[in-house]
């Protein structure tokens, strides 16, 4: 889970790809390609507001790092398409002992893509790696929580935890394999790896030139079978704008569409012929978070009221140009986890303005802001610069509660200004903010009391017994049907309490070209299965020679 | 004129490093540290990690310490690692993207100078007439317009529309199957429009100060004698005035340097050439100390440098400068 900065980032082509696949745009499906056989040969041209910082995942804190080393290394584990664990290099797994003990069974034969063999020894040097103070990296936590690693045999790896840890087998993805023969006695964050990556997965490293692109060919000998497309190639246009001329010039075959460009800028004759839509839920929420430190949003009833004054499909409408859909929640709708029945708060300035009453908040002086023991309600909403979305977000808000005669007024700070003064220390009144999430539904972090300290997660300081209580329960239960109960029940008081008014769900906008067949988006988005992508025969554009450096 | 230059480069040399100074206390001074792109909001980040990051990146220091470290470092030419997660050497990062930034900004002052010069003679020969009034209007309207604004438009028809030349980058994505010539052609054409249109927002400036210098020129006494000696019109303004008059402008070319770094950021952004503003940019973005440091010193340099050339060819120019040097 991370902040999301612009809703316009690269597509991510990692295990953590994003979406809910039933959304996806059907008005123009694909043209069924019967006689169309999946075919070798193209190369794909993706555009990336951002160069790749380093190849190895665990050192790498980017979208565009994540998405290119994503197609180079696997994971013990994955997400099939419809969001299920499956095996990835581990054939199959067993979890014992009361959910300490997870037994990884590796597949055999794989190789990395110099051609030494892939053994148990790589995964432990990548977990030995990952949990080495030396490393920098950001995803040790989960690897902290193991008492015991140890490689058995060849092709059989286990991990013992000191407490069960439900969110431990999705952490077996592909941060922690690394190729022990190319690393071993080197400082990993010094290495050459991280220009020149080796990896097993269905694309091997061929190029990187600095902030200018980064260029991968199929590996032949890929374990699920050589991959269709011949390259993918990644190029860094750091400007929206021109990167978007560049999708219009031919230059590009796939990038993320703002709502403005998906909506207004795409569907002319020419975007119809030749390129494809699609349209998903993103892995993120933006909501907004009231400090529960202030006296004036301690009471429910006034942050039931602010939920009910805010016009959430208005903000979708005006901002998103209806590219989104509202939050009731932490979770995305169309996820096991995601409960559909709570409390919602639809649009009704009336029963606002009673809440209001009933909590002592009322228009006295009739100057049209109400107030309560000669106060006025007035209160501050923070949002950091460089989000345009965030801050029109917050100008539809203010609108609307000035309606009901609440003044709001909006502050908009530079990123780590606003992190290290406001949020960290706890400076605030309301801030607008959004969480990306994934597809492990733990938000421990978020909403338990013991995270309300400095710069800690829970920064809006709520604390509910019960809460507190689901959330250690639901770290600790692996049976999916039971750790469902356990989140739905979360979701009820969340909707109950409204420490923040969840506001509302954005949606992820690619445009891929139309040559290029076989994606089938699912809730994970359209990228997970790239390896499976092709241009059939006819329809082929860089020939291999091309692009030979 | 070598005692000059002497007394010229000592002082340079405590001004440089007044300058990283300055620099190294702002920079740490800006709220945010290189570890926040990893630990903030991040969950899976306890204080223990944060705390480990820090001392990996040598920031539980104090600031003296740490700015002479650096100072010692940079002394014997090493500018440090990055603190980008590729953790390559700075001098590596630097030295591919400078030639790119220097080629375009020459090449573009290169520019200017040609047209802006002729531009201000001619306006100041004949002042207020429509031409120059016209002139006038047409560097102001380039030094007015937003240029990321042009960039787009220009990109919009020449390259959208009429698909004349490439969008974005350096290369195109098949060059290496080019020959020798369509490489160059291929570099050529994808710097045509960055070049143009950063020439043509720095046209005013440069045609200004020469329009004025040539008028305050051409009220001399011996541009009367001149005149008095017979000499014909165009040799009077192109021989006599113009040299004098080029003096100031060789001054301001000198000063010019920063701003052309600075203007870099945005042309390289729009255009996505792999240069030093954007791989500034991005230091500055992701507090990369070494980096951000880094590229300072070097435009530091590159400013110095261009003053001290202009006070060069000055002197060079201008016997007054070099007797008064001696005097």
């Amino acid at each position: 889970m991370r902040f999301f900065l612009a809703l316009s980032a690269a597509l991510t082509l990692s295990l953590s790809g994003c979406g809910d696949g039933r959304r996806a745009e059907t008005k123009r499906t694909q043209p069924q390609a019967a006689s169309q056989q999946p075919t070798h040969g193209d190369t794909v041209v993706e555009g990336s507001i951002g160069d790749a910082t380093t190849l190895i995942p665990m050192l790498a804190s980017d979208s565009a790092s994540h998405s290119i080393s994503g197609l180079i290394f696997n994971g013990l584990v994955k997400y099939d398409k419809d969001v299920r664990l499956t095996g990835d290099l581990a054939e199959s797994w067993e979890v014992g002992q009361g959910g300490l003990q997870i037994t990884f069974k590796l597949r055999r034969g794989v190789k990395w893509q110099d051609g030494s063999p892939f053994t148990a020894r790589d995964v432990l040097f990548g977990f030995q790696t990952i949990t080495d103070p030396k490393t920098p990296t950001a995803y040790a936590e989960d690897f902290r929580q193991v008492k015991k690693a140890e490689a058995i045999d060849d092709y059989t790896f286990r991990v013992t935890y000191e407490k069960p840890f439900a969110p431990a087998l999705t952490s077996w993805g592909n941060l922690v394999v690394l190729p022990k023969h190319l690393l071993e006695g080197k400082d990993i964050a010094k290495s050459e790896l991280g220009r020149n990556p080796v990896g097993t997965g269905p694309y091997r490293f061929r190029e990187w030139i600095s902030r200018d692109r980064v260029i991968l060919e199929a590996n032949p000998d890929y374990f699920e079978g050589r991959p269709y497309l011949d390259r993918y190639v990644i190029r860094v246009i750091p400007d929206l704008a021109t990167m978007f001329l560049e999708l219009k010039a031919g230059g590009l075959d796939l990038m993320g569409l703002t709502p403005i460009q998906y909506k207004r800028q795409t569907d002319d004759r020419f975007f119809q012929e030749s390129y494809r839509k699609y349209r998903y839920l993103a892995n993120a929420y933006t909501y907004l978070g009231y400090n529960l430190l202030e006296p004036k949003f301690r009471d429910k009833r006034v942050r039931q009221a602010l939920s009910y004054a805010i016009d959430k499909e208005e903000i979708i409408k005006v901002v998103l140009l209806g590219l989104g859909v509202p939050a009731t929640g932490p979770y995305k709708p169309g996820l096991w986890f995601y409960n559909p029945d709570v409390k919602k708060y639809p649009f009704d300035p009336a029963k606002a303005i009673a809440l209001l009453k009933e909590a002592g908040w009322e228009d006295r002086d009739g100057d049209g802001i109400l107030d309560k023991d000669g106060m006025p309600f007035e209160f501050t909403v923070v949002t950091n610069e460089g989000n345009p979305v965030r801050q029109r977000t917050a100008v539809v808000i203010q609108e609307r509660l000035k309606k009901i005669g609440i003044r709001m007024k909006i502050r908009v700070i530079e990123w780590s200004a606003f992190i290290n003064e406001f949020i960290d220390k706890k400076d605030f009144e309301a801030t607008i903010l959004g969480w990306t999430t994934g597809f492990e539904p733990d938000p421990y972090d978020i909403w338990h009391s013991s995270k309300t300290g400095k710069k800690e997660l829970n920064f809006i300081s709520f604390k509910n017994g019960e809460v507190d209580e689901l959330l250690e329960k639901g770290r600790r239960t692996f049976d999916q049907e039971k750790r469902k109960e356990i989140y739905f029940r979360l979701q009820e008081i969340l909707a109950e309490e409204q420490p923040y008014t969840f506001l509302y769900v954005p949606e992820a906008l690619p445009i891929v070209h139309s040559r290029v067949y076989g994606i089938e988006p699912s809730p994970l988005g359209i990228s997970y299965n790239f390896y499976r992508w092709y241009v059939p025969q006819g329809l082929q554009r860089y020939d291999r020679l091309a692009l030979a450096p | 004129m070598a005692s000059y230059l002497i007394r010229r480069i000592l002082t340079l040399i405590p001004l440089f490093f007044g300058i990283t100074l300055i620099s190294f206390v702002v920079v740490h001074l800006a709220p945010g540290s290189p570890i926040d792109v990893l630990a903030d909001l991040n969950p899976k980040m306890t204080a223990e990690a944060k705390q480990r990051l820090i001392s990996y990146y040598g920031l539980d220091k104090p600031l003296h310490e740490r700015y002479f470290q650096w100072l010692r470092r940079f002394v014997s030419l090493d500018f440090g690692v990055s603190f980008s997660p590729d953790r390559r050497p700075v001098i590596e990062k630097i030295r591919e993207t400078l030639p790119i930034t220097i080629i375009i900004n020459a090449l573009s002052l290169l520019l200017i100078l040609l047209v802006a010069i002729p531009i201000g003679a001619y306006s100041a020969s004949h002042p207020y007439s429509t031409f120059d009034k016209s002139l006038t209007l047409f560097v102001y309207v380039g030094f007015a317009i937003p240029t990321f604004w042009l960039a787009l438009l220009a990109l919009i028809l020449f390259s959208v529309q009429l698909e004349w030349l490439p969008i974005s980058g350096l290369k195109s994505l098949d060059y290496a199957r080019l020959s020798l010539p369509g490489r160059m052609w291929d570099v050529t054409s994808h710097l045509i429009l960055p070049v143009l249109l950063s020439a043509f927002g720095g046209l005013a400036g440069l045609s200004r100060y020469m329009r004025g210098s040539m008028l305050e020129v051409m009220r001399q006494e011996y541009i009367t004698a001149a005149r008095s000696k017979g000499l014909s019109e165009r040799e009077v303004v192109y021989k006599h005035a113009l040299r004098n008059a080029l003096l100031p402008v060789v001054t301001v070319l000198g000063l010019s340097v920063p701003g052309l770094i600075g203007g870099s950021v945005i042309f390289e952004q729009i255009f996505a050439i792999p240069g030093m503003g954007r791989l500034f940019y991005s230091g500055v973005m992701s507090r990369d100390y070494p980096l951000v440091m880094g590229v300072l010193a070097i435009g530091a340099f590159l400013t110095l440098l261009g003053n001290l050339l202009a006070d060069i060819s000055y002197a060079l120019v201008d016997p007054r400068i070099r007797r008064g040097g001696r005097g």
